[in-house]
């Protein structure tokens, strides 16, 4: 998407994850997605009087590796009441950091050799998950509104980029950077779709060179797709806005994904209050040396440096397959790449099998031995699978894991003998001898038309790689 | 210094925090609120550049607790308790702001 002439998108992002912990923020409910509604609460994470917070020492964990791996500030830090009534907030007050977050400052790189400067990232609990009742559907026509208190104080970070991305494709870049950093640093599983990753876009528009614009705020942007669309957007809205002879409001925006379009959520003068003040019923938090570097050790590697490292074995890689290497390094699947180029398996095909067939059933890829995937590839390679085939043998071990040879057999893949292909071809030959001449007489063409009737005759059991050869032995 | 506090502020103040006040109770807040902020003022025209702000009455830093499972209320107890409910939820009036 282009702006109009001679406009220029600044925008920074506020990316809220949940941490995967196993219990809640300041009390042991089961930080756990898609429980039955209700069925983990108590009386801290319901706000019954009383009740007192303590804080989940695994959640600072998490949060301090965020912070390395983004380059933070960890230090000593703050907890505050963020106070709003809202049904889904049930204390009447949501526990975050305000003027001492646990992570300041920081940036992050981007695949591109671009740099996101990161203003902080901070602790704060998650609120109640509240459904809409009434015609439309909408909050605006609902009657009431149903409540699940599951979600109340599951633990999030949220990290604030700077006013430094240009672009709704930077804007993804980072997102899906960010993502991947996340879940390398064992902080989240980045699903996105679940909402344990949601995104607010702060968009303004400007000359280059001039100050920044009046900002907009796009909230609960939950898809990649949606991050560039709003953006996109939003960026455009403005700019035709100004170039109109208009003004910008300050305000708060929601995007409609079936309408395609943002929409007034709040004005500036309508925004709330908050009335931050220090949480009384929690301390200080200050992680000592030893702390810090037990989280820092514990880091493995960040997407960048392993997305670089299987680049200096791969290669210069096609379009396609630098695709297919971002989501390898998005899943954290490197290891079977990287076994299957121990074994001298295409470096395409490594790449391939890992981000199409592992990355349809990531739940299920703990049944799944690098060792079985390196076999199930070394036999497509040979000629021993077809390509379907080993994806069917592959999407079966994931299932139920077992041997790929004993997979194989089992779905009667046995492998067509080269002594069945050639009598195969014979057969073919002085069946379609015209189309046989015109082909030895160089028409290219009937080369596809003869691997078609093998496949026809062998039932798709040929290996199509082993036809081409000897088509062109016999040629 | 400062200034006092106006009855103003103390109406805002009230509105956030969703108390309804007479004009009588306004009156008695801002003057009672006044005389706190006023001690306030007191305390910050003390030279206390060598003192360390006191964030919290114990000395207390890094409380904090394993990241282990606790058992939960029952749901059936915990909704019999609420104004009203549906569907395993809590029911509440229609929202009209938007969700955070």
């Amino acid at each position: 998407m282009t702006l109009p002439e001679g406009w220029e998108m600044v925008v920074g992002l506020e990316v809220h994850t949940e941490l995967k912990t196993a219990t809640k923020m300041f009390c042991g409910c089961p930080n756990e997605f898609g429980a039955e509604a209700n069925t983990h609460i108590c009386p801290v994470c319901l706000g019954l009087p009383g009740s007192l917070p303590v804080l989940n020492v695994r959640a600072v964990d998490l949060a301090m590796a965020i912070g390395f791996a983004l380059h933070s500030t960890i230090g000593f830090s703050t907890f505050h009441r963020k106070n709003y009534f809202y049904p889904d907030m049930p204390k009447d007050y949501q526990i975050s950091q305000y003027d001492l977050p646990i992570n300041k400052g920081g940036f992050l790189d981007l695949p591109d050799g671009s740099r996101v400067s990161i203003e902080r990232a901070h602790l704060e609990e998650d609120t109640g998950k509240s459904t809409h009742l009434g015609a439309s559907g909408r909050i605006r026509g609902a009657d009431r509104s149903l409540v699940d208190y599951n979600r109340s104080g599951v633990p999030l970070v949220e990290i604030v980029s700077g006013p430094d991305i240009r672009s709704s494709a930077q804007a993804r870049a980072y997102a899906s950077e960010l993502r991947g950093i996340l879940i390398a640093a064992g902080a989240s599983d980045g699903r996105m779709e679940e909402g344990s990753m949601r995104i607010d876009a702060n968009v303004s528009v400007r000359h280059p060179d001039e100050p920044f614009g009046t900002r907009c705020e796009i909230k609960n942007l939950n898809s990649l797709r949606s991050l560039v669309r709003a953006i996109d957007y939003e960026a455009l809205r403005q700019s035709e806005l100004l170039d109109a002879g208009g003004t910008i409001r300050q305000e708060t925006r929601h995007w409609d994904e079936n309408l395609e379009a943002t929409s007034t959520m709040r004005t500036k003068e309508e925004a709330e209050d908050y009335r931050y003040f220090r949480e009384p019923d929690l301390v200080d938090l200050i992680p000592d040396a030893a702390w810090r570097e037990r989280v820092a050790l514990s880091l493995g590697a960040m997407p960048a440096q392993r997305r670089a490292s299987l680049l200096a074995r791969l290669g210069e890689l096609p379009a396609a397959q630098r695709d297919a290497l971002g989501v390898v390094i998005d899943l954290g699947f490197d290891h079977f790449v990287v076994a299957a180029l121990d074994a001298d398996v295409d470096g395409g095909l490594a790449l391939a099998r890992a981000a199409n067939e592992l990355a349809s059933d990531v739940e299920h890829v703990e049944n799944l031995s690098t060792e079985a995937y390196v076999v199930t590839l070394t036999m497509e390679q040979n000629g021993e699978l077809s390509a379907t085939q080993a994806k069917t043998v592959l999407l079966e071990l994931l299932t139920n894991g077992g041997d790929p040879r004993a997979v194989a057999l089992a779905k009667g893949f046995e492998q067509l003998s080269s002594d069945s292909l050639e009598a195969t071809l014979d057969g073919l030959i002085a069946q379609y001898s015209d189309e046989w001449s015109r082909y030895r007489g160089g028409d290219e063409k009937l080369a596809q038309f003869f691997i078609g009737q093998v496949m026809k005759v062998t039932r798709g059991q040929a290996n199509g790689k082993a036809v081409i050869a000897q088509l062109q032995s016999r040629r | 210094m400062s200034s006092p506090l106006r009855r103003d502020d103390v109406a805002k103040v009230a509105k956030l925090a969703r108390l309804t006040l007479s004009d009588a109770e306004l009156d008695m807040f801002t003057e009672q609120l006044g005389h706190v902020l006023e001690h306030a003022e007191d305390i910050e025209a003390l030279d206390l550049a060598d003192v360390i702000p006191t964030a919290h009455p114990f000395g207390l830093v890094n409380v904090v607790r394993g990241d282990i499972v606790r058992p939960c209320l029952a749901r059936d107890e915990v909704l019999a308790m609420a104004p009203d409910a549906e569907d395993g939820r809590f029911a509440v009036p229609r929202i009209m702001g938007e969700a955070r």
